[in-house]
């Protein structure tokens, strides 16, 4: 093949992104990898704790098995069980690789990976470095994509946004409109195949744990061209953060796996529901209550993050946060050195911008929007399906457009299990580097063959678009109405819903849509003009807004993240399944498809008692290949 | 009552910088990126004229990025940790003053392009040389005590503070910077990665290299992550006399 037909454009630079740019280079394709900062300073930095491998490294008997257990069990049942096996049957070697790579892992005292605890699960199967795993294991991606880009197989387009995908007559990807954020010059980038590795959608939150760079932009501009969206309406909030007039800045769970503790002061004439529906006094008046514990002496204070979050906001509801405030304590007080030692960089964090030492006084922190287990609708099929080798892997529903990382839907199902996300990242990445090379040889019709209109069409789409909002002249703000449209969601789309806010919701939705035709953007220039970049941003944000919150309306049930009061109850019967959105002009299409529970049938998501389960998979292929 | 501070911001295109001010509203623990997003909303001057917006890169907003790097009261930082409160207070002020760095190109405002750092990575063979994304079992052993200076070491964010603090470091010079010779030290040490490690210090002892830093030491006093990183280049210094005989004698390092 001709070098212009082997060429894929990778679009973002976090893990998921760079672990395919790497692979992909890899298998002899040209990469072009867009990212809208420098690939160093992509939001997986912000990754904390650690990564998941049953490694079994501390004689506890765990097994991959037991790893996809526990991850099919977080995610309430919710996600398709095939790619979660295979992910996690994958992880030991991942971590081998990484640590080969050289990122800088914990080690114990013989010099090998060392294992901590974390959510929603029995074992010590976190490997990590320090309390900024994320930004370690970015790094070590980031040096391999480099190697590469040394040897001419990857070329970085930094400082570029995706604006659009090129679809052919026939509907096959063949390239992307690209923005250069300097000097908001738009190109048609030709490729045979795009992925899409652009992570979470925080921003439109506005205040989450995310870095600024999470819009869900590029998902949203996918999803308005007909790319389906599926399980939008899950968003994990994660229960330890703290809260800040720009952000909500995250504080890792592995301060709890640690040994962390969360509690406020008692109070023994309030009552509080159990899982059971009992109500039991809250704590002993005056003195400090650990409800986690005390409500799930099994996992205590490392319940999966959906539960935590809710019991935290219960508390604060009932009158007991800390100061009358909405806030609890995060205790790490009791430590030893050397624990504290291992989050350090998190405890400093805490420091800088609060000014209390949390190595003497507990932390205040409150649940903050953290990730989105919603995304891109992509395919899997499984090892054993006869049709495994004529569909691709991680495609979305759009032919030759790949998805990967936070972005795309799978593996978390309806929550995720802490330190899963790196894994699922750096795995997803390194399928699309097999899956692709596979796409193209299999295209009948290649891009030195497409029409050169082709582009020019897509290009002066976007054209207009960026002359139009820029002409825009009315009276409304774009920073205003991202302001008012996170006030709503916050309030009506997070830890607790219900039905009658989520329907008003909606309907300021539509009224934000409607002044967003008359903003003004204050800044005309041409020249990383950053009011426009956001204003052609928002409306994706605002597409991606309309996928929540119907998703949520129409999911009549709590399952994982969702949680509504007026339905408290998962319910197998009617919502055991994928919600799909398609993009209808008024409001999003919603459909919904069964969930592949081969291995495993739905039990109840029980964290109050303390059993290490030997489950039982069934159905398990005879043979599973391997990503690398 | 309400208390108010003065932003002075030095901001405009490439030959055309000038200082603006903003009359802001103060609130506790409340850092510099968040008032330029509060003046990106709104922005009117001091003076009551409405302005265009100022452009200013931020990220992660938790210092691990190394997005938000400018130049605050002369001090090269990240902003995002730059509280605004603490420092009035310290400086007994009522305005503070930020700016870009100035040994970088100015794309716009507060931006710069710090693409160079980057390149210089590439030039020092800044990555493990494996011999691919394969099953090929686990790396290296390496005891605890080393993995805590490495980990030290790899947390640089290729900011760029210690670079433009660098007396040595301009828009013109060939100096490698800083940060770099700690990158080096990152790398060689570890046990794969030593076996380019005779490749990675020739590099630092051409042109731009180890003989180019005038020992100013004013890097180690910015870093934001703590890199020890005249520690680094003392080691490096060494490592690159050993290597000098070495190649005098013509000897491999195996």
């Amino acid at each position: 093949m001709k070098q212009e037909d082997k060429s894929v454009i990778v679009v973002g630079g976090g893990l998921a992104g760079l672990s395919a740019a790497m692979k992909l280079a890899e298998s002899g394709c040209f990469v072009k990898l867009i990212s809208v900062t420098k690939v160093k300073r992509s939001h997986s930095v912000c990754a904390q704790g650690g990564i998941n491998a049953a490694i079994n490294a501390k004689g506890e008997d765990d097994h991959p098995y037991i790893h996809a257990y526990d991850t099919i069990k977080g995610g309430d049942f919710l996600a398709d069980q095939p790619p979660i096996l295979e992910m996690c049957l994958a992880a030991p070697k991942i971590i081998e690789m990484m640590d080969r790579f050289g990122c800088p892992f914990n080690r114990t005292m013989e010099g090998t990976l060392d294992f901590r605890r974390f959510g929603g699960t029995l074992y010590n199967r976190t490997a990590f470095c320090g309390a900024s795993t994320g930004q370690q294991l970015l790094y070590a991606l980031d040096e391999q994509v480099r190697r590469y880009e040394a040897l001419g197989m990857i070329k970085k387009y930094e400082n570029h946004e995706f604006m659009r995908l090129i679809l052919d007559d026939e509907g096959i990807t063949r390239g992307a409109i690209i923005m250069d954020l300097f000097n908001l010059r738009l190109d048609a980038m030709k490729a045979d195949a795009v992925v899409i590795a652009t992570g979470g959608l925080g921003l439109i939150f506005k205040k989450s744990t995310n870095s600024t760079f999470c819009t869900g932009a590029a998902n949203g501009r996918l999803y308005r061209q007909g790319m389906h969206y599926a399980n939008g309406e899950f968003i994990q909030i994660h229960p330890t953060s703290i809260p800040g007039r720009d952000k909500m800045r995250l504080m890792s769970e592995s301060a709890r796996g640690e040994g962390g503790r969360i509690w406020v002061y008692g109070d023994s004439t309030k009552t509080i529901s159990n899982p059971k529906g009992e109500k039991v006094p809250c704590g002993k008046t005056g003195e400090p209550w650990y409800f986690l514990e005390e409500l799930y002496p099994a996992f205590g204070n490392l319940v999966p993050r959906d539960i935590a979050a809710r019991e935290i906001l219960k508390v604060c509801e009932s009158g007991l946060g800390i100061d009358g405030k909405m806030q609890v304590y995060l205790d790490v007080t009791h430590l030893s050195s050397e624990k504290l030692h291992k989050i350090e960089s998190i405890l400093e964090m805490y420091q800088k911008f609060t000014g209390e030492d949390p190595r003497k006084v507990p932390m205040r922190i409150f649940p903050g929007v953290h990730y989105s287990m919603g995304g891109a609708f992509v395919d899997w099929p499984a090892a054993d399906d006869p049709d495994r080798w004529e569909r691709f892997r991680q495609m979305t529903n759009l032919k030759g457009c790949f998805n990967v990382g936070e972005s795309d839907f799978q593996y978390h199902g309806a929550n995720r299990l802490g330190a899963n996300s790196l894994l699922s990242c750096i795995f997803g990445g390194l399928v699309v580097g097999k899956e692709v090379p596979r796409y193209l040889e299999s295209l009948k019709k290649k891009n030195s063959q497409i029409d050169q209109s082709i582009f020019e069409r897509e290009k002066n789409i976007e054209e207009a678009f960026k002359k139009d909002l820029l002409s825009r002249n009315g009276n409304e703000n774009v920073y205003q109405l991202h302001d008012e449209l996170a006030e709503i969601l916050v309030l009506n789309a997070t830890v607790k819903r219900n039905n009658k806010d989520l329907q008003k919701t909606l309907i300021k939705l539509k009224e934000i849509r409607e002044r967003y035709k008359n903003i003004n953007l204050q800044d005309t220039s041409s020249f990383a003009n950053q009011t426009y970049i956001f204003a052609n941003q928002f409306q994706a944000m605002l597409d991606i807004a309309f996928v929540i919150v119907k998703g949520a309306l129409l999911r009549n049930e709590s399952r994982g993240a969702h949680f509504k009061e007026d339905y408290p109850e998962r319910d197998d019967k009617n919502f055991l399944k994928t919600t799909i959105a398609t993009y209808k002009e008024d409001e999003p299409e919603i459909s919904y498809r069964p969930v592949d529970l081969r291995y495993l049938k739905p039990v109840l998501r029980d964290y109050s008692v303390a059993k290490k389960v030997k489950p039982h998979l069934e159905n398990l292929p005879e043979t599973i290949g391997s990503p690398f | 009552m309400d208390e108010y501070f003065t932003l002075k911001v030095f901001r405009g295109s490439p030959g055309n910088q000038y200082f603006e001010e903003f009359y802001l509203k103060l609130y506790p623990f409340t850092n510099v990126i968040s008032y330029l997003m509060d003046i990106r909303k709104d922005p009117i001057n001091s003076k009551g004229e409405r302005v265009e917006p100022i452009a200013f890169e931020t990220g992660c907003l938790e210092e691990v990025c190394g997005s938000c790097s400018m130049l605050i009261n002369g001090r090269p930082r990240q902003a995002c940790t730059a509280l605004v409160d603490k420092i009035l207070e310290e400086t007994k002020s009522k305005t503070i003053t930020v700016a870009p760095f100035t040994k970088f190109p100015l794309v716009r405002d507060l931006i710069v392009d710090r693409t160079k750092m980057f390149e210089n990575l590439k030039k020092i063979h800044g990555w493990i040389e494996v011999d691919g994304a394969f099953d090929k079992g686990p790396g290296p052993r390496i005891s605890p005590e080393k993995q805590d200076v490495m980990y030290n070491l790899s947390t640089c964010m290729t900011c760029g503070c210690c670079v433009e603090a660098c007396p040595q470091s301009g828009d013109q010079s060939k100096f490698l910077g800083p940060q770099i010779f700690s990158q080096v030290r990152y790398f060689n040490s570890n046990p794969t990665g030593a076996y380019q490690k005779a490749e990675r210090l020739h590099v630092v002892m051409g042109e731009g290299g180890i003989s180019d830093c005038g020992n100013a030491q004013n890097c180690v006093k910015v870093c934001p992550k703590n890199l020890p990183l005249t520690e680094s280049i003392a080691a490096i210094g060494r490592d690159v006399t050993v290597q000098a005989i070495k190649d005098l004698f013509s000897l491999t390092d195996r």
